[in-house]
């Protein structure tokens, strides 16, 4: 078996790791102000309204920063890969650490689009994010 | 001297004595040995006895989870030296690796304790000797729950992770180089030679430090300090219960302030830290500047966390490090405008997690640094901790 450390599921974080089963990405959202918050929580942390809950995102981010791994940290480890820190579209200041998929290590940057793609392990989705390839909707 | 705050508590208590236990790779002892040996050392340092200490505080307790990372904590030295405590404080959810420091100076400044006696003890190198990699979290097949599982299951386990996206994202915005980067770990070797307790003492190169392997872009081999066993402690006193005038070293002000995101991927600007928070607070609790500073101690746990506390207590301009750092040992050499990790550092002198700083400060401001002593150091400020963890000290001589 190859080294995949899994999280714990709480009723409150369920639908974030659970959701790539029906290819969404859950963030949970404020029901009064519509701010989005990252990691879940039962309080809004603009207007500290307790009617949340998870919502639907895009799955569309932009790269804020990465590392590109070189160290095999453990034996069945398979190096290099590209860690990234992605920004949603949706807010910029919610933010995911991920690993990147279908990227070279000379391929990342800042700024770049990327968009989710997720990879199951027994009962977890994690969501990976990979160069965007399909076209962003246009402002119209 | 004048202050916007009415009571500056820290400078009711004093550090009155130090004390360290041999520093090194495999040293082939406990946790709890090493500790008493440092224990032993700090209290006979103070002038004080076994009686004297009424309190008791570590950072960040026992931990069982990562070997070797805490092998000791306060009931374990409490019950070893039968102390007989009236306060006692152990855990990690502090400002950083000093808050235990933070906590015994509360404890003293409002009169729970008069002599709190502060230590961490590290036993890294010996476990991973024995086979297992300390600072690799999930690595057993365990779930991994709290702020790691938001990090460790998409393969960023490594704090090297953490930070070589901090750092990279730093380079991106700043023009930041790796060179830059190198003149920290370049700067603790040439110190580490100076002192007989660093653990790597042959010289290291500027090039030497460009070619050796990557770890996690843009850190390499010698931007990562090296895991150690030892034990540092150290004496913290209600100011005129001291015992011993000639070892006290004074706490200017504290910074334990932490405003932004407890976390490593939700900060709002990913080219500062927590240190960018506690710093600030520090200095708005003296009226010294950092001009003012002789010396300065700050946590190189990787090279680019130093750069941060560097910037973060004003010794440049945000974003300007590469211009500071590019100047190398007329700038932070022992001779230079500000002496930068006169003990090696982590990075040559061996992870004692915050408390290397700490003591190598409190020999400077003694006096007591030998070849490596800065001419007449006053003032040394310590910082320690990285991403979300910061807490920051001003230190004076008693002079």
């Amino acid at each position: 078996m190859t080294f995949q450390p899994l999280p714990t599921i709480t009723d409150d974080t369920a639908p974030f790791w659970d959701g790539g089963a029906v290819g969404e990405l859950r963030i949970n959202r404020c029901r009064k102000c519509r701010t989005w918050f990252h990691p879940p929580a039962p309080v809004c942390p603009d207007c500290l309204s307790m009617d949340v809950g998870p919502e639907v995102a895009s799955g569309k981010a932009t790269v804020a920063a990465f590392t590109i791994n070189v160290q095999p940290w453990a034996p069945d480890m398979e190096v290099p890969y590209v860690l990234a820190i992605v920004e949603l579209d949706e807010q910029r200041d919610v933010r995911l650490m991920t690993r990147m998929v279908d990227c070279a290590p000379d391929q990342i940057a800042v700024g770049m689009p990327v968009e989710v793609t997720f990879q199951a392990v027994d009962d977890i989705w994690l969501p990976l994010f990979r160069p965007a390839v399909t076209s962003s909707p246009k402002e119209s | 001297m004048s202050n916007a705050h009415s009571h500056v508590g820290e400078r009711d208590a004093v550090i009155s004595g130090i004390g360290q236990s041999p520093v090194g790779r495999k040293l082939g002892r406990t946790g709890i040995s090493l500790t008493v040996e440092a224990a032993l050392a700090a209290i006979a340092d103070a002038g004080l006895t076994r009686d004297d200490i009424d309190g008791l505080s570590s950072y960040p307790g026992a931990v069982d989870s990562s070997p070797g990372m805490s092998p000791v904590g306060v009931p374990e030295l409490k019950d070893a030296l039968r102390l007989k405590v009236n306060w006692f404080s152990g855990g990690g959810e502090v400002p950083a690796q000093l808050g235990a420091v933070f906590n015994a100076v509360a404890a003293v400044s409002c009169g729970l304790a008069n002599h709190v006696l502060v230590f961490r003890t590290v036993t890294e190198s010996s476990a991973q000797t024995a086979g297992r990699r300390a600072s690799v979290v999930g690595s057993g097949g365990a779930r991994v729950s709290g702020p790691m599982q938001w990090m460790v299951p998409f393969h960023a386990v490594s704090a090297a992770n953490w930070v070589g996206m901090y750092a990279q994202r730093y380079m991106h915005e700043y023009g930041l180089q790796r060179e830059h980067l190198g003149q920290i770990s370049v700067n603790a070797r040439r110190h580490a030679m100076l002192n007989p307790r660093a653990i790597f003492r042959e010289p290291l190169s500027l090039d030497e430090y460009m070619n050796a392997r990557m770890v996690s872009w843009p850190l390499g081999l010698y931007d990562c300090d090296i895991p150690c066993d030892g034990s540092v402690a150290i004496i913290v006193s209600r100011a005129d219960a001291a015992a011993d005038l000639r070892k006290v070293v004074r706490i200017e002000a504290i910074g334990s302030a932490l405003h932004g995101r407890d976390s490593w991927d939700q900060r709002a600007d990913l080219t500062t830290m927590a240190a960018h928070d506690a710093a600030p607070m520090m200095w708005a609790r003296t009226d010294l500047k950092p001009a003012d500073v002789d010396s300065a101690h700050l946590y190189d746990g990787f090279s680019y966390l130093c750069l941060q506390w560097l910037e973060a207590l004003g010794f440049f301009p945000k974003g300007e490090a590469a211009g500071f750092l590019a100047a190398g040992e007329s700038r932070i050499g022992l001779g230079g405008e500000l002496p930068l990790n006169t003990n090696g550092g982590q990075l040559s002198g061996g992870r004692m997690h915050g408390y290397g700083y700490l003591h190598e400060a409190c020999v400077q401001l003694r006096g007591e640094g030998g070849d490596r002593q800065v001419a007449g150091a006053e003032v040394s400020v310590v910082g320690a901790g990285g991403g979300p963890l910061a807490g920051c000290m001003l230190l004076t001589a008693d002079r």
